[in-house]
């Protein structure tokens, strides 16, 4: 015998009506419990969670109108059903508005009856899975958040927040490997548009005849290989967000192409006739100075206005130093969770070398710096030898250095390198800033 | 053996089926089945307005005058049975109880426009007999498509399953037990 599973909610002021939804219900084998007004209704929903509640419309005291709004504070997903004794238009229109899941004029076809409460329940369940993998996107969001805490990361976080509100079109700019993917994900993420796909297309990767079919798509035939139909990436973003990184890259005639899509919102497939219409923002990502190449004539002035409505500068990691022990942390962190590695932390040495550094390649350096250290590096610590850095300042001790001559040499350059701010040259060495003052009398340093 | 109570209430031309569904009852519950006429007006279930007997009126007048040493008491009657928030039912009873309806009104093809098939309509009450029976015993409806327990909303569905209780709805009944030395070889294959 399988019997179902579900609960249902029975409110209706009339006994009779009451006790056969509730027998008919318990043989269908869901949990029913039956109130005969708003108060024990309500105190039901305290006792127990419902999937479905059958509600009478015209009851004495609270009405059934009223109390499906009391019932939706409670739980906004339960799905509610109103019965009512007369069928009418203006019945039908108030219970749906007010939310109710249909409503039904009694009596019921017993099948109508049978599939309602079935139709009910699955909207339940979708409801229910609907939220579940919405808080899951959520958290998938707030995972992979961005790491920095720098007065200009934070500049860049507000301003990230601020227009991933809006629809506006959002260009990226910043040297190649600061995460410049990371904020249009971020942008992407707080938009109202999270719950559609975010669509990146590396424009530099590709020649433009290619770039052209993966943006726009083809129909099958359109030239010589192409043997289906295939979507292209603006279709595909269609209710998302398209990132088009390296968007400096873009050829003149394909930036004739795009802004006539970003301004229509419309386009045809390679070979198509078909009109599409689609909805998306764009938001653009370059480590080119466009302004230069529009004075150049390489890049369309009317094309570079549109994708610049809205811009946001990424700082190199060289300009927001503070930032490097939090992220080499989460780089560790991340690392070791992948490889099942028992490093836990970096020696100061190591961090002193890696806050020198002047990551030419940012927070992609970083990241495999950090990577590497970890293949090589043993338990229980990340060691100077363990990092892959060239040309830093800040080398490993001298054969002969005294452990005195070492620190001297230590604090100094990290001084340098904090220009001289206290605190920070403290935090980046984990001791207190007495002990910097003291170290800077001890060795005599000077600016 | 226990006695199930089998009432006739308004049966008028359909009285003939009423033996054949006591020994089919026989068999599928191993009680042992007495006819006894409605010790109650039945007139008290109708309900003017809809043209129709209240089923629960009359399951709660069937348990008043059954004695209480009776197993199971069930109503066989051929006029129209409701509850108040439907159009229809085929039958009702008391889940984990010992009163049970049933009606063959909407059972007979004659009533959709069908010719009479006297065949059809008995199988089509045993079926739903056992249905009703079956949730005295404390059974509920049934997912499998040929258990006797299956919700049927409508004629055709009746026709799809079988008179059978499925292997679950056997082993989760108290009756199990009982249901099994009702059988010969004490086995009780179901047709599916």
């Amino acid at each position: 015998m399988e019997t179902q599973s579900g609960s249902i909610l029975v409110v209706d002021d009339e006994f009779s009506v009451r006790d056969s939804l509730y027998h008919w219900f318990r043989k269908d084998g869901f949990q029913v419990i039956a109130a005969a007004n708003a108060t024990e209704a309500l105190k039901a929903m305290q006792e127990h969670p419902f999937d479905v509640v059958f509600l009478d419309i015209k009851m004495p005291g609270m009405d059934g109108m009223e109390l499906q709004e009391h019932i939706h504070r409670i739980d906004p997903e339960i799905a509610v059903i109103m019965i009512t004794a007369f069928a009418s238009v203006e019945t039908a229109v108030r219970a749906l508005k007010s939310g109710a899941f249909d409503y039904v004029t009694k009596p019921i076809e017993p099948d109508e009856l049978s599939h309602l409460v079935l139709r009910a329940m699955e909207q339940r369940r979708l409801r229910k899975e609907n939220t579940q993998l919405r808080e899951k996107i959520d958290e998938l969001v707030s995972v992979d958040t961005i790491i920095g805490e720098s007065p200009a990361m934070r500049k860049v976080m507000e301003l990230v927040q601020h227009v991933a509100k809006t629809d506006a079109t959002v260009l990226v700019l910043g040297e190649s490997g600061t995460g410049k993917e990371l904020i249009a994900r971020a942008i992407h993420a707080n938009s109202h548009r999270r719950y559609f796909p975010i669509v990146p297309v590396n424009c530099g990767a590709l020649p433009e005849s290619l770039l052209e079919s993966e943006l726009f798509g083809h129909e099958k035939g359109a030239f010589t290989g192409a043997q289906h139909r295939r979507k292209g990436k603006i279709e595909m973003a269609d209710g998302g967000t398209l990132f088009l990184d390296e968007v400096g890259a873009i050829g003149q005639k394909m930036q004739v192409d795009l802004l006539r899509v970003l301004e229509t919102k419309e386009f045809t497939r390679i070979g198509g006739s078909q009109t599409i219409k689609v909805a998306f923002r764009v938001v653009c990502a370059t480590n080119e100075h466009l302004e230069k190449a529009v004075e150049e004539g390489r890049f369309r002035e009317d094309f570079y206005y549109r994708i610049n409505v809205f811009s946001i500068e990424v700082p190199p990691l060289r300009e927001r130093r503070s930032d490097i022990p939090l992220m080499a942390d989460h780089f560790l962190n991340r690392f070791a969770s992948q490889m099942d590695k028992r490093i836990t932390g970096i020696s100061s040495e190591a961090m002193a070398l890696l806050m020198a550094h002047d990551w030419p390649g940012n927070v992609r350096e970083l990241s495999n710096a950090i990577e590497r250290a970890m293949v090589v590096g043993k338990p229980p610590v990340i060691l100077p030898e363990d990092l892959p850095l060239r040309g830093s300042r800040l080398g490993a001790a001298a054969v002969g250095e005294s452990v005195a001559e070492m620190e001297k040499r230590h604090f100094a350059a990290v001084l340098e390198r904090m220009d001289w701010n206290i605190a920070r040259a403290a935090g980046v060495l984990q001791v207190d800033r007495a002990t910097v003052y003291n170290k800077i009398k001890k060795y005599d340093l000077h600016r | 053996m226990d006695v199930l109570r089998l009432i006739p209430i308004y049966c008028g031309a359909r009285g003939h089926l009423l033996q054949p569904l006591a020994d089919r009852l026989t068999q599928a519950f191993g009680l042992r089945v007495e006819q006894h006429p409605p010790g109650f007006d039945p007139e008290l279930a109708f309900d003017a307005s809809r043209g129709q007997y209240n089923s629960r009126i009359l399951l709660a007048r069937l348990l008043r005058d059954t004695p209480l040493d009776t197993a199971r008491v069930l109503g066989v009657t051929a006029v129209d049975l409701f509850i108040p928030v439907l159009t229809f039912v085929f039958g009702e009873a008391q889940l984990e109880g010992r009163a049970a309806a049933v009606s063959t009104y909407r059972l007979d093809s004659e009533i959709y426009g069908l010719p009479a098939d006297p065949e059809l309509l008995f199988e089509r009450l045993c079926k739903e007999a056992i249905h009703e029976l079956g949730h005295t015993y404390n059974l509920l409806h049934c997912h499998e498509s040929r258990c006797v327990m299956l919700s049927s909303t409508y004629v055709e569905e009746i026709d799809l399953k079988s008179d059978q209780f499925c292997s679950r709805c056997r082993a989760k009944s108290p009756l199990s037990g009982r249901l099994r030395q009702a059988l010969p070889g004490g086995t009780f294959q179901v047709g599916f």
